[in-house]
C-alpha cells in the first residue's frame, strides 16, 4: 500500500491559518580511533567485516567497556550545545534486526549525558536541545535481487558489521522549528559546531551525520497536532523539501477530513514525497531497562570544566566578531561563509596590516573559495590591495585582475602589478569633466535619472566607462552623478 | 524515543492498577511471543499461558510490599566511571567468524529478505 | 570414594613425585570407566590436556617457575568460552559453535598452570536446579545415578563428585554452584559479584552471574579462587581489588566470630537438612563462635524477586541467538520466519518459559508491576542484609531444602524446582558471597550442604568459617 498523495506543486509558504511544527533528531558518528565499547578501529569505507571483534559481533560472552574518548567527545559537543552535563545510565533498547548484532542497541534513555541545551538560529531564534545522548551505531544490510536494491521485495541481505559499534551522539531538539527554512540553518549551524568542536566530520553524503524528521501541523495556539517521523533524509536541502511537503500533506489529508495517524515515513528525494514506511505499533516495545553490564557514568566536574575550557570559540561568537571587526552584518552570508572556512582570522590578519575592511571581506569570500583557513597568499599583500583600490589608485575591475594574478602566483605586491598592467586611476577632476559630457550627450538618460529611473544611469556611466577606457572607477562615477542629480 | 520515554515513565496509578487486575491471557501470551521471535504451536501456546499465569500468581506475594520509597537495585554494585582508552586492538579474523555463521556471501553474513518487515 | 586434592596433586606435580600426564590418564581413565553414564560432559578434551600435561611436565624437568594449579585437571562448564574449542551451553541453538576468543577465566587458569579437560554439561544456558534442562540430556548424581546432580551446573559438579577432573568451574546465577555442590558432596563458591571476570562467560542474567569453583575442599577452593580471581579491565563491572588472599586465612579458626541464625527463614526444609544445619551451629559455637539470631524478613520475597529479574535479563541476553552470525539456523523464506522457526527449535522448553516471562516483565504496561517492582525488593533484601550483618560476621542456611531427588521429581511443574534456590537466591540478589561446604549427609545418606553466606568482599570470613565447619565435619 502506498499512502503517497500527490505532490503539492507550490512549494511557497503553508496555507493560510496552518503552522508547522518540527523538531529533528540528528545522529553524529564521533570522530574517536575506536568503537564505542570496544578496540576495534571506527573507520568508514574499508573491506566489510575487517573491524570486528567479540563485542562488535554480539558474541556469546562479550562484554562492553566504555570508550572514554567517545564521552569526551560528546562532553565537549553538550557542552558546545549549552547543555548541563549530568551523571547517567545506559539502557538497552531492545529489537531484533539483522545489523543489530546483540538484538539490542545500547543508548541512553532517562539520563542522558546531556539535557537542556539550546541552538541559536539568524534572527535569534533559540531552538531548545532536549538532549545529545551516546549510543552505538549499527551494522550494514544492503539489499539484493528483486527490484533494484530496495528493501522491499529484495532476494536475500548481506550484512557488514563495520560500522556496528561506532559511537554515536543522538541530538534531540525540542519543537521549536517553525519553517523548514529554520530546520535547513539548525542542521548547518549543527554541522559547523561539529567540525568546529573536532566531534566528527558530519558529512551527510557519508552517513556520519544523519537527520531524522518529526513533523507536524497545527493552526496557532492549538495543541500539537499528531506527528510523523521522516527517515531517509541525506541532505540539508532534502531536510528543507521534506519538511515542506510533509506539512503540506498532513494539512492537505486534515482539510479534506482526515486525520494523521503516527508513523514513521520515508523520504523519496527523486519523487520528492514521503511515503508510509510502517506505523507505530506492537514491534516499536523496546523493552528499554538498565544495561547490567554497563556501570554509572558520572562525569567530574573537573574532567568538564578541563573540556569546557578548551573548547574553541564556536562559529556563532566568530561570526559576530568578524562582523564587528568588518562592519558586516553578523548574519550576513559573508560572515557564514567566512567562518565556515575558518577565514575569519584570516580577514583579521588582512586588517590588522591596514587592509581596508570591506574590501577584505569581498577578496577573501571571492577568491579563496578552494583554500583552507590559512590562504596561501601574504595577509599583507591582500592588504595592499585593498589600500591601493581604496585611494583610489586603482578602479574595482584593475583590482580584480590584480588580485586574479596574486592568487594565481600566491602572493605579489598589488602596486607594482599594477604598474606592470599599465594601471592606473583616473583622478576625480578628469572623470568629473567626462562624466559631465556623457550627460550632455545623452540628455533624456540624464532626464529619467533625475525623475528617480535609477536604470537610466546605466547608459551614462557605460558612456563614461568607454570613454575612459575602463579605467574610471565605477563607483566614483556613480558617486559623481548622484552629487549632480541631488544639487 | 524522547516522547516515549516520558510516556513510560509517568505511569500513573490508575494505569498500575490496570496491569494488576490484568490477566495475562493467550493474546497476551501470543503478543509475547511475537516480541521474542518465538513460535509457539497451539499446545504449546495453551501450556505457556497456564504455567505464566501460575507463576505470576505466584509472584503477586510481592504486591503486599509497601515499595513506594523504595529505591530499585538493578546492579549489585554501585561501581562507576569504568572506561577502555580509545587504543586500536586487533579486530578478530574475518575467516574464523564467517566459518562460524549459518551463511556468509562476499565477506559478509548473508539473511533472508526482509519481507514484511521494518526498517 | 577419594580423590586426590587440587592441593596434593599440585604439590606432587610441582616436588616430581607424579608426572602431570600421569594425573591426566588417572583422570581420563575413571572418565572412561564412568562417563558413559554420568554424562558429565558436553566435550572431553583429551588430547589438548595432554599436549597441556606435557608442557607441565617438560616445565617441571626444566625447573621453570611452576603455576599454582600446574597439571591439575580442571573442568568447565559449558558456557565459557573457549577459543576454537566448542561451546554450547547444553543448548542445540549453539551446537558446533566454535568461539573465536578465550573467556578471561579460562586464560587465567591456563596461566596458572591447569589442564583443562573438557567442557561439562548444565541445563541450557544455565536455567534450571538438575542439568534436566540439557539439549544433550541430562547428568546423573555420581553419588547415586537415579537422582539429579543439581544445577545448573550439574555436569561440573559430577566431573569433581566422579573423579574426572580435581576441581571444575560453574557458574552461579541463583545457585547454580552451590545447590549442585550441596547434592553432589562438594565445596562450591559464588564469589562477590565482580570478583571473578564474566568476559567470556554466555551471560544468562548479567547482574547476577558469577563464576565459582567446585572442589573436595575448602583448601582446594580458596586454591582456584586465588587464581581465577582479580581485576579483568575486559569486564566494567569486575572490582578494582586484587583477587583475595584465602590461603592465608583457612586456620585462623572461629573464635570470637558472630555467626547468624536465621529466625524467620522461608519453611519447607527436609528435616534431616534442619538437623544438620543445627549440627553446623553447635560445631561452631563449640570452637568459640557466638550465635547470634537475625532477621531477614524479605528473603522470602527473593524467589519473586529472581525470577522476574533474572528472566527478565536472559530475555535481552538471548536475543542474540538469531541464526545470523553463529549456531544454528532454520531456513524460512523470510527473515522474521527465519528468527522465530531458528529460535523456537533451538531454545528448549525452560529457556522459551523464561523468555517470555521476561519479555513480558519488561514489556510496556507491565514494567513498572512486575520488572520494576522486583528491583525495589531486590533493594529491601540488599538492605536487609546490611542490617543483619551489622550484628554477625556470616550467616549460616541450607544450601538446597532437600537432598538430591530422582530425575523426573520436579520437571512437571516449573515453580516447585524454581523453590530449589529459595535458600541460593538472596546472595545473587545482593552481589554478596556465599559457599556450601558439605555437612554430614540427611534423608537416603545422601550429602547435606550448609551454606555460608558473606558480605561483599567477606570471602576471607567465609573461608574461614568454611574451614572450620570442614573440620568438624
Ligand atoms: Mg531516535
Ligand atoms: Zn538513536
Amino acid at each position: 500500500m502506498s499512502n503517497a498523495t500527490s505532490a503539492p506543486t507550490n512549494a511557497a509558504a503553508l496555507p493560510e491559518g496552518w503552522e508547522m511544527v518540527v523538531g529533528l533528531e540528528v545522529h553524529v558518528e564521533l570522530d574517536t580511533a575506536t568503537k564505542l565499547f570496544s578496540g576495534s578501529p571506527n573507520r568508514f569505507g574499508d573491506d566489510p567485516n575487517t573491524h570486528i571483534d567479540p563485542v562488535t559481533l554480539g558474541l556469546p560472552g562479550a562484554l562492553p567497556v566504555l570508550n572514554r574518548k567517545a564521552v569526551e567527545l560528546a562532553i565537549r559537543l553538550g557542552l558546545a550545545l549549552n547543555c548541563t552535563v549530568q551523571s547517567c545510565t545506559f539502557h538497552r533498547k531492545n529489537y531484533f534486526y539483522p545489523d543489530l548484532p546483540k538484538a539490542y542497541q545500547i543508548s541512553q534513555y532517562d539520563q542522558p549525558l546531556n539535557v537542556d541545551g539550546f541552538l541559536m538560529l539568524p534572527g535569534d531564534v533559540r531552538i531548545g536541545v532536549e538532549r545529545a545522548h551516546l549510543e552505538e551505531d549499527t551494522g550494514k544490510s544492503t539489499h539484493f535481487g528483486g527490484s533494484s536494491g530496495r528493501i522491499h521485495g529484495s532476494d536475500y541481505s548481506l550484512v557488514d558489521f563495520n560500522r556496528a559499534g561506532v559511537p554515536l551522539v543522538e541530538i534531540v531538539s525540542r519543537p521549536d522549528i517553525r519553517t523548514s527554512d529554520q530546520a535547513r540553518q539548525y542542521v548547518n549551524e549543527l554541522r559547523s559546531i561539529l567540525v568546529a568542536i573536532g566531534a566528527s566530520d558530519a558529512k551527510m553524503e557519508e552517513g556520519s551525520m544523519r537527520v531524522d524528521v518529526n513533523v507536524s501541523v497545527r493552526r496557532p495556539g492549538e495543541p500539537f497536532g499528531t506527528r510523523c517521523e521522516i527517515k531517509n533524509v541525506n541532505s540539508v536541502r532534502a531536510v528543507g523539501r521534506a519538511i515542506d511537503y510533509e506539512a503540506r500533506r498532513q494539512i492537505q489529508e486534515i482539510e479534506s477530513g482526515g486525520t494523521i495517524r503516527q508513523e514513521t515515513r520515508h523520504w523519496d528525494d527523486a519523487e520528492g514525497r514521503t511515503h508510509t514506511l510502517r506505523a507505530k505499533e506492537d514491534a516499536d516495545d523496546y523493552r528499554y531497562f538498565l544495561e547490567p553490564d554497563l556501570v554509572l557514568l558520572d562525569p567530574d566536574r573537573e574532567w568538564v570544566e578541563s573540556i569546557r575550557t578548551s573548547l574553541p570559540v564556536l562559529p556563532a561568537a566568530r561570526r559576530a566578531a568578524l562582523a564587528a571587526l568588518v562592519g558586516i552584518d553578523k548574519e550576513s552570508e559573508a560572515a557564514y561563509v567566512l567562518v565556515e572556512r575558518g577565514q575569519d582570522d584570516y580577514v583579521a590578519e588582512v586588517v590588522r596590516a591596514g587592509g581596508e575592511a570591506g574590501r577584505a571581506v569581498v577578496y577573501v569570500q571571492q577568491a579563496f573559495a578552494e583554500e583552507g583557513a590559512k590562504p596561501r597568499v601574504p595577509a599583507a599583500d591582500i592588504s595592499a590591495l585593498t589600500v591601493l583600490e581604496r585611494d583610489g589608485k586603482v578602479t574595482a575591475t584593475q583590482a580584480k585582475t590584480i588580485l586574479a594574478e596574486i592568487v594565481l602566483n600566491g602572493g605579489g605586491d598589488a602596486a607594482t602589478i599594477a604598474k606592470d598592467k599599465g594601471f592606473e586611476a583616473l583622478d576625480t577632476s578628469a572623470v568629473e569633466s567626462m562624466v559631465d559630457a556623457a550627460i550632455a550627450a545623452q540628455p533624456d538618460a540624464w532626464a529619467k535619472y533625475c525623475n528617480g529611473e535609477e536604470k537610466a544611469m546605466g547608459a551614462l556611466v557605460g558612456a563614461v566607462m568607454k570613454t575612459s577606457q575602463g579605467k574610471a572607477d565605477g563607483k566614483v562615477v556613480t558617486a559623481i552623478l548622484q552629487a549632480r542629480r541631488s544639487k | 524515543m524522547a516522547l516515549e520515554c516520558t510516556a513510560k515513565f509517568s505511569t500513573t496509578l490508575s494505569s498500575l492498577m490496570r496491569v494488576e487486575n490484568a490477566r495475562i491471557d493467550d493474546v497476551v501470551v501470543a503478543k509475547v511471543a511475537r516480541l521474542a521471535r518465538l513460535d509457539l504451536t497451539p499446545d504449546e501456546l495453551a501450556r505457556m499461558t497456564e504455567q505464566l499465569s501460575g507463576m505470576l500468581e505466584h509472584f503477586r506475594d510481592i504486591d503486599k510490599l509497601d515499595l513506594a520509597d523504595v529505591a530499585p537495585m538493578p546492579q549489585p554494585l554501585p561501581l562507576k566511571n569504568v572506561f577502555r582508552e580509545d587504543v586500536v586492538v586487533p579486530s578478530l579474523d574475518r575467516d574464523e567468524v564467517l566459518a562460524n555463521a549459518p551463511a556468509a556471501e562476499d565477506k559478509r553474513f548473508r539473511v533472508p529478505p526482509t519481507i514484511g518487515f521494518t526498517e | 570414594m577419594s580423590f586426590p586434592t587440587v592441593a596434593q596433586l599440585a604439590r606432587d606435580i610441582r616436588e616430581g613425585k607424579v608426572t602431570a600426564s600421569a594425573v591426566l590418564e588417572e583422570h581420563l581413565k575413571r572418565v572412561d570407566e564412568r562417563e558413559s553414564e554420568i554424562h558429565a560432559f558436553n566435550l572431553v578434551t583429551a588430547e589438548n590436556a595432554r599436549a597441556a600435561a606435557v608442557e607441565v611436565d617438560r616445565a617441571v624437568q626444566a625447573g621453570k617457575p611452576l603455576g599454582p594449579l600446574a597439571g591439575v585437571p580442571i573442568a568447565l562448564k559449558d558456557n565459557m568460552c573457549t577459543r576454537g574449542i566448542e561451546t554450547t551451553c547444553s543448548s542445540k541453538i549453539l551446537e558446533g559453535w566454535k568461539p573465536p576468543y578465550d573467556a578471561t577465566v579460562v586464560t587465567k587458569l591456563r596461566e596458572a598452570g591447569a589442564v583443562i579437560v573438557g567442557k561439562t554439561n548444565l541445563d541450557e544456558f544455565a536455567m534450571g536446579s538438575s542439568t534436566e534442562n540439557s539439549a544433550f540430556g541430562p547428568t546423573r548424581n555420581p553419588l547415586d545415578t537415579s537422582r539429579v546432580p543439581g544445577g545448573s551446573s550439574g555436569g561440573s559438579a559430577a566431573a569433581v563428585a566422579a573423579g574426572f577432573a580435581a576441581a571444575s568451574l560453574g557458574s552461579d546465577t541463583g545457585g547454580s554452584i552451590r545447590q549442585p555442590a550441596a547434592l553432589c558432596g562438594l565445596v562450591g563458591v559464588k564469589p562477590t559479584y565482580g570478583v571473578v571476570s564474566r568476559y567470556g562467560l554466555v551471560a544468562f542474567a548479567s547482574s547476577l552471574d558469577q563464576i565459582g569453583p567446585f572442589t573436595h575442599t575448602v583448601e582446594d577452593a580458596a586454591l582456584v579462587m586465588e587464581s581465577i580471581a582479580g581485576h579483568d579491565p575486559m569486564d566494567s563491572t569486575s572490582l578494582l581489588q586484587p583477587a583475595p588472599s584465602l590461603l592465608s586465612v583457612l586456620d585462623q579458626g572461629v573464635q570470637g566470630m558472630r555467626i547468624g541464625r536465621v529466625v524467620d527463614m522461608p519453611e519447607g526444609s527436609e528435616p534431616d537438612v534442619l538437623e544438620r544445619l543445627d549440627a553446623a551451629f553447635a560445631a561452631l559455637k563449640e570452637r568459640g563462635a557466638a550465635i547470634v539470631d537475625v532477621k531477614l524478613p524479605s528473603l522470602q520475597f527473593g524467589l519473586t524477586a529472581y525470577y522476574l529479574v533474572a528472566p527478565a535479563e536472559a530475555s535481552s541476553n538471548l536475543a542474540r541467538y538469531d541464526g545470523v552470525r553463529y549456531g544454528m539456523r532454520v531456513d524460512a523464506p523470510d527473515l522474521n520466519a527465519m528468527y522465530a522457526a531458528t529460535r523456537s527449535q533451538g531454545f528448549g522448553a525452560e529457556v522459551k518459559r523464561r523468555i517470555m516471562l521476561g519479555t513480558y516483565a519488561l514489556s510496556a504496561g507491565y514494567y513498572d508491576a512486575y520488572y520494576g517492582k522486583a528491583l525495589k525488593v531486590r533493594r529491601l533484601i540488599a538492605d536487609d542484609f546490611a542490617k543483619a550483618y551489622q550484628s554477625c560476621d556470616v550467616v549460616l542456611t541450607p544450601t538446597s531444602p532437600s537432598v538430591a531427588f530422582p530425575f523426573g521429581d520436579k520437571t512437571a511443574d516449573p515453580l516447585a524446582m524454581y523453590l530449589c534456590d529459595v535458600f541460593t537466591i538472596p546472595t545473587n540478589l545482593a552481589g554478596h558471597a556465599a559457599m556450601s561446604v558439605p555437612f554430614g549427609t540427611g534423608a537416603h545418606s545422601l550429602p547435606v550442604g550448609v551454606q555460608v553466606l558473606a558480605p561483599a568482599l567477606g570471602e576471607a570470613t567465609m573461608f574461614r568459617v568454611a574451614a572450620e565447619l570442614e573440620r568438624a565435619r
